[in-house]
Formats: structure tokens, sequence, C-alpha cells
């Protein structure tokens, strides 16, 4: 489990096998440079249009997931954005746990924590009903039938 | 990432000396202290305070699953001034690690990028006052105003 960066000009049969840490690098730079669209937009649209954080409700997200644009774009924010934290984590943890036991246990749980977040938050986005049958229809979206 | 130039100009590693050099005094560093080190802490700072934060959002989003009543009442206790002005924190962590990011990108892919690092420094925080001072004013207008 230890992660160790080769030296610059170490010959490239002494670096491993494979390029994760390359990956992960240029992940880092595309994910992030999306992510600023992604999260300054959901910011501007959630917090500074029309009354801002005091229209957040169950209505204002069911209407913003009745269109797929703001489905894919959350979407996308949650994996995006998870990776891109876990990868940073991932780097924190192997900078500052020293002890191998530590740094493994720290791993599994980080990826655990990302694994069940990512699967949850998936399932939320396309499992979604804006119009539940059994709720109060003065919490519901306009466009949600009268009972 | 990299600091700017070194304030002592130092001997440049010769091929023999590879990957062993390690500079004998702190001013010989590219990266030990100033702008280049801070950002680096600071974007580490926000990003752990940013990725907790994830968490709690996704998990109390996901409460739209469960019913209408329930997500409104977890959402319901974050409408107070104290989570308000948490919320001006957040984005401003936000802020800056997203410009700070992009500078992070320039270093690495611009040409130029080692050489202005400290210029786009500045300019993070330029453009950091820039989107900070609106957000705030409407921000806690909403959370102050009611």
């Amino acid at each position: 489990m230890t992660t160790t960066i080769p030296a610059p000009r170490t010959p490239r049969r002494l670096r491993g096998r494979t390029n994760t840490e390359l990956y992960a690098w240029m992940f880092m730079r595309a994910s992030g440079v999306l992510l600023v669209i992604l999260i300054f937009t959901h910011l501007f649209v959630n917090l500074m249009t029309g009354d801002g954080i005091n229209a957040l409700d169950f209505g204002f997200v069911a209407g913003k997931w009745a269109d797929p644009v703001w489905q894919v774009w959350d979407l996308m924010m949650l994996w995006l954005a998870m990776l891109h934290g876990t990868n940073g984590l991932r780097t924190i943890i192997n900078d500052y746990a020293e002890r191998d036991q530590v740094r493994l246990w720290l791993k599994v749980g980080l990826y655990t924590a990302t694994t069940i977040t990512i699967v949850l938050g998936t399932l939320v986005i396309f499992t979604f009903d804006p119009c539940p049958p059994d709720a109060a229809a003065d919490l519901l979206p306009s466009f949600c039938p009268v009972p | 990432m990299s600091g700017g130039r070194a304030r002592t100009p130092g001997r440049p590693p010769s091929q023999s000396e590879g990957s062993t050099f390690v500079p004998k005094a702190p001013a010989g560093t590219l990266y030990r202290g100033r702008e280049g080190m801070w950002s680096w802490v600071a974007h580490r700072v926000t990003g752990i305070g940013i990725f907790f934060f994830l968490f709690a959002h996704i998990l109390d989003t996901a409460l739209v699953r469960v019913s209408p009543e329930a997500y409104n009442e977890v959402i319901d206790t974050y409408k107070n001034p104290i989570v308000g002005l948490l919320e001006v924190g957040l984005v401003a962590a936000v802020v800056f690690h997203a410009f700070n990011g992009l500078r992070i990108v320039l270093v690495d892919f611009w040409s130029k990028g080692p050489r202005y690092q400290k210029h786009m420094f500045a300019t993070v925080l330029v453009l950091w006052v820039v989107l900070m001072v609106p957000f705030t004013i409407r921000h806690l207008s909403h959370v102050f105003g009611g």
C-alpha cells in the first residue's frame, strides 16, 4: 500500500508498471476545470437568483430535476466532485499518515464513504419522484397533478 | 506546483547529482514560504473543508427521496444566521479553491506559468474579493432580510 512517487530521472523500468499517479494528476486538472464551471453555475442559480437560499425547499429541487439538463448537471457534479475530493484526500493521507496500517485503514474508510455516497446520490437523482403520491400538495412543485 | 525565482540564485544541479540534490539553505529552495507555499496550504485546507461539506450536502439532498417533509424539515434547520454565515465561508473556500486551482493548471501547462505564479496568485486574491463582495452582500441580505 505504500505509495512512493519515484524521483525525477528514475529509469522507466524502476518506476513500476502503471501510470496511475499520472492519470490521477491529469484527472485533478481536467475535473477541476469542469467543476469550476459546474459549481459556479450551481451556486449562482441556487444562491444569487430569485430569493436565493430562502427559496430552497422540496419544490425547488423537484422543479430543477424536472429538467434533464439539471439532472445531468447535478450527476456530473456529484461524480466529479466526489472523485476529485477523494483523490485529494488520498494525497493528503499519503502525505501525513506515516504508519502503513493507519494509512491503509484511512484509505479503506475514505473509499467506502465515497462509494456509498456516489451510489446513494446517483440512485436519488435517477429514482426521484417530484410528485410523491402521499405527500401534502402544498409542499410539491406546481406542475404536480392535483389529487 | 512550483515557486517563482529563487531569491538567491543557486547553482543548478548537475546531472551526476540528479535527484539527490538538496538545497542547503531555505533561501535556495523554490518553494518554502511566500506565495508558493501559502497558496498550497490554503488549497489543502479549503479542499478538505469543501470535501467534508460535500458529504453532508449529498446526504441531506438525498432526503428528497424520503419525503418532502423530511427534506424541508432538515433544510429549515439551516435557515438561520449562523448557518448563513457558514455558507459565506463555504462559498469563500470554494471560490478560492477554484481560482487557485486554475492557477495550478496554468503553472503546470502554460509555458510561462511558473514565472508568473506570484502574479497569478495576486490575481486569484483580486478575483476572490471581486466575487465575494457582491455574493456576501446578496446572500446576507437573504439571510438577515428574511
